[in-house]
């Protein structure tokens, strides 16, 4: 689904990934984990192609086509999906209107708000004066009205208080097609921080982002309860 | 001669306070006289236009029709019981009474353009609302320019008798886009005790036509008026700056303006509010686009008494190089106890935004047209559908000029 080959990303004179390589097969959801700064909602971006973002090195695979060039909507055409962390506010746009643009299976959308407790957001302005959890409800609506077949979440669960996690973990759920147990085709690439995420949401993999490289992949519980026990500092060490 | 015509005739050369002043010696009163005749056989206006300055030709769900081309009130009639629409001339000669509201929100003097309005009068539209009569569909009112270099005076006068609801969609529009041509239109409303009045005014002008529309609002108590105003086409020079006076206690006020100003336009847009009893509340929300043109965006909120609420907000977007948007907001608190803010902003459209839709799949200038659209977007009440198309399509035609 998603290679991404020795991936080099700047921006201005700074560079944020180095050499990362990462292989995503379809139907698999992978946990990316890693200290603030290390370069994983960059790489997000990166493959996205938001911001100003430079590749120098490398390039991005999806559905073995090379996106790399690519402008974003072509690659949310292709079927990527991203969920912003602070998206912007759209004045005078309607959260149905969003929905109403992007939808593309002829889904029900007063349905679908629902299902995300969000009906009696759909007539509000896209983000405005959203608290955290709302962003994120938000946001998974659009993912859902979109139907990615790769979708990007960023710290899904920060923010979100303890009566939504559950509605959230559902819907990732729901987006990943995680009640499908054979030919599943949807994948996932899940940043998270405190890992809690892992008790709605099962993933296949997970890997470590340190010093702006892959430095490791494995069992995501694993690697999570190693980065409890020795921070990310033991990372570093554990491949000494 | 007449008081009002003395003044008239002093302020004759009397240039406005605001806008660049219209040479009326430019212009010709002469125009061909047109007959009135029923809605459904009015052939002397091009339906495409009016249709889009939000006027139905066929008077479908519209409570009733006035049309004025040049100097020519070619109908004029209600479809609703209790309401009035007329031509003012026949309502003054009507209603002996009317002259008591002829020139008492707006000044004669105010400037050569009511002086002329005065002087040289064609006519223009009286509706009214009986008491306690609710209009179930919206009145809607034509002012429309057709002959070479016309000047045309109207004096319009709006009335909401107590307890009454009065819905009115003005167009405005010229014959032809190359049309040549000065309009100049005094309005006087007046909301009486817990009336309300929501007037749009649509303009479809030309490139060369000049606009000095001269309104003026008296207020009652709980009384309620709401003016949007939607600018999205060329002309060549507009100003208009209202006075809405809340004299009555819990009297509301509230003006929305939707300005979009290509190259050549040139936009001098305001409303002023005197609040000056106790619950009086005005809120002004203006919307500026330019891609090229310039627009001057005012607004004046005046607190006489404590316990008032007002709040004016402008926000502006350049698209292309070379427009201007100039924002004056302005508060006059008089004693200790009113509550007035304003907010104005004038900018660009934020890469991330436009990002934020693109990673939606939205191309880049669909993302732009959505963002400009939801910028203009300002919920107007009763908006004819044709309208918000209207919006979208002003918003597609310059889409290439956005970013």
């Amino acid at each position: 689904m998603l290679e991404v080959e020795n991936l080099s990303v700047m921006i201005g004179d700074k560079m944020l990934l180095k050499d990362v390589s990462l292989h995503i097969e379809e139907g698999e959801t992978r946990m990316l984990f890693g200290e603030n700064g290390s370069g994983k909602t960059s790489l997000l971006m990166a493959i996205m192609g938001l911001g100003d973002y430079k590749v120098t090195s490398g390039r991005i695979m999806f559905k073995d086509e090379d996106i790399t060039n690519l402008p974003t909507n072509e690659r949310a055409q292709r079927g990527i999906g991203i969920m912003f962390q602070r998206p912007p506010t759209i004045t005078g746009l309607k959260v149905r209107e969003m929905l109403e643009i992007i939808e593309k299976n002829g889904e029900d959308i007063e349905e679908l708000a629902r299902s995300l407790n969000f009906d009696e957001f759909l007539n509000r302005d896209l983000n405005a004066g959203f608290s955290g959890g709302e962003i994120k409800r938000a946001e998974l609506l659009q993912l859902m009205a979109q139907d990615p077949d790769l979708v990007l979440l960023d710290e899904p669960e920060s923010g979100v208080d303890l009566v939504n996690i559950d509605l959230i973990g559902n819907a990732i759920r729901k987006l990943l097609q995680k009640d499908v147990h054979k030919n599943r085709h949807k994948s996932g690439l899940i940043i998270t921080h405190s890992g809690y995420i892992l008790d709605y949401v099962e993933a296949d993999k997970g890997c470590v982002l340190v010093n702006e490289t892959i430095w490791c992949t494995g069992n995501p519980h694993e690697i999570l309860q190693g980065i409890r026990d020795r921070g990310y500092e033991g990372c570093l060490s554990c491949q000494k | 001669m007449s008081e009002v015509k003395k003044r008239a005739e002093a302020a004759r050369e009397k240039p406005a306070k605001f806008g660049p002043d219209v040479k009326l010696e430019e212009y010709t009163l002469e125009a061909p006289e047109y007959k009135p005749k029923p809605l459904d056989e009015i052939d002397e206006v091009d339906r495409d236009r009016l249709l889009n300055a939000g006027v139905d030709v066929t008077g479908a769900e519209r409570s009733g029709s006035f049309i004025q081309v040049d100097r020519s009130v070619i109908h004029a009639a209600p479809t609703q019981e209790g309401i009035e629409v007329q031509s003012t001339r026949s309502a003054l000669e009507m209603y002996p009474w009317l002259e008591e509201y002829l020139w008492k929100v707006v000044q004669v003097d105010a400037d050569k353009y009511t002086a002329s309005a005065e002087l040289n009068f064609q006519d223009g539209y009286f509706i009214r609302a009986l008491p306690g009569v609710k209009s179930v569909f919206p009145v809607q009112a034509c002012l429309y320019l057709k002959a070479a270099s016309i000047s045309q005076n109207v004096h319009n006068i709006v009335i909401a008798e107590e307890g009454s609801e009065l819905h009115i969609i003005t167009g405005c529009a010229t014959d032809s886009p190359e049309l040549s041509g000065l309009h100049i239109g005094v309005s006087e409303f007046y909301v009486k005790k817990n009336a309300k009045i929501t007037f749009s005014m649509i303009h479809n002008w030309a490139e060369n036509i000049e606009v000095r529309p001269r309104s003026g609002m008296r207020i009652g108590e709980g009384g309620v008026f709401l003016n949007n105003y939607v600018c999205l086409h060329p002309v060549k020079s507009l100003q208009l700056f209202p006075s809405a006076y809340l004299e009555g206690k819990d009297a509301v006020a509230r003006f929305n303006s939707v300005l979009f100003a290509p190259p050549g336009s040139h936009m001098d847009v305001g409303s002023r509010a005197i609040l000056s009893a106790p619950g009086n509340r005005c809120e002004m929300i203006a919307r500026a686009i330019t891609t090229g043109g310039e627009i001057i965006s005012r607004g004046l909120l005046v607190g006489e008494v404590a316990g008032v609420k007002a709040h004016l907000e402008c926000r502006g977007m350049i698209l292309k190089g070379g427009g201007r948007i100039y924002a004056v907001p302005e508060l006059d608190g008089k004693v200790e106890g009113v509550d007035m803010s304003h907010e104005a902003a004038v900018g660009k459209i934020a890469r991330a935004e436009v990002e934020y839709l693109m990673a939606r799949g939205l191309s880049e200038e669909e993302a732009v047209a959505t963002i400009v659209r939801g910028f203009m977007h300002v919920d107007i009440e009763g908006l004819p559908p044709v309208l918000k198309d209207q919006i979208d399509s002003a918003v597609g035609l310059s889409e290439k000029s956005l970013m």
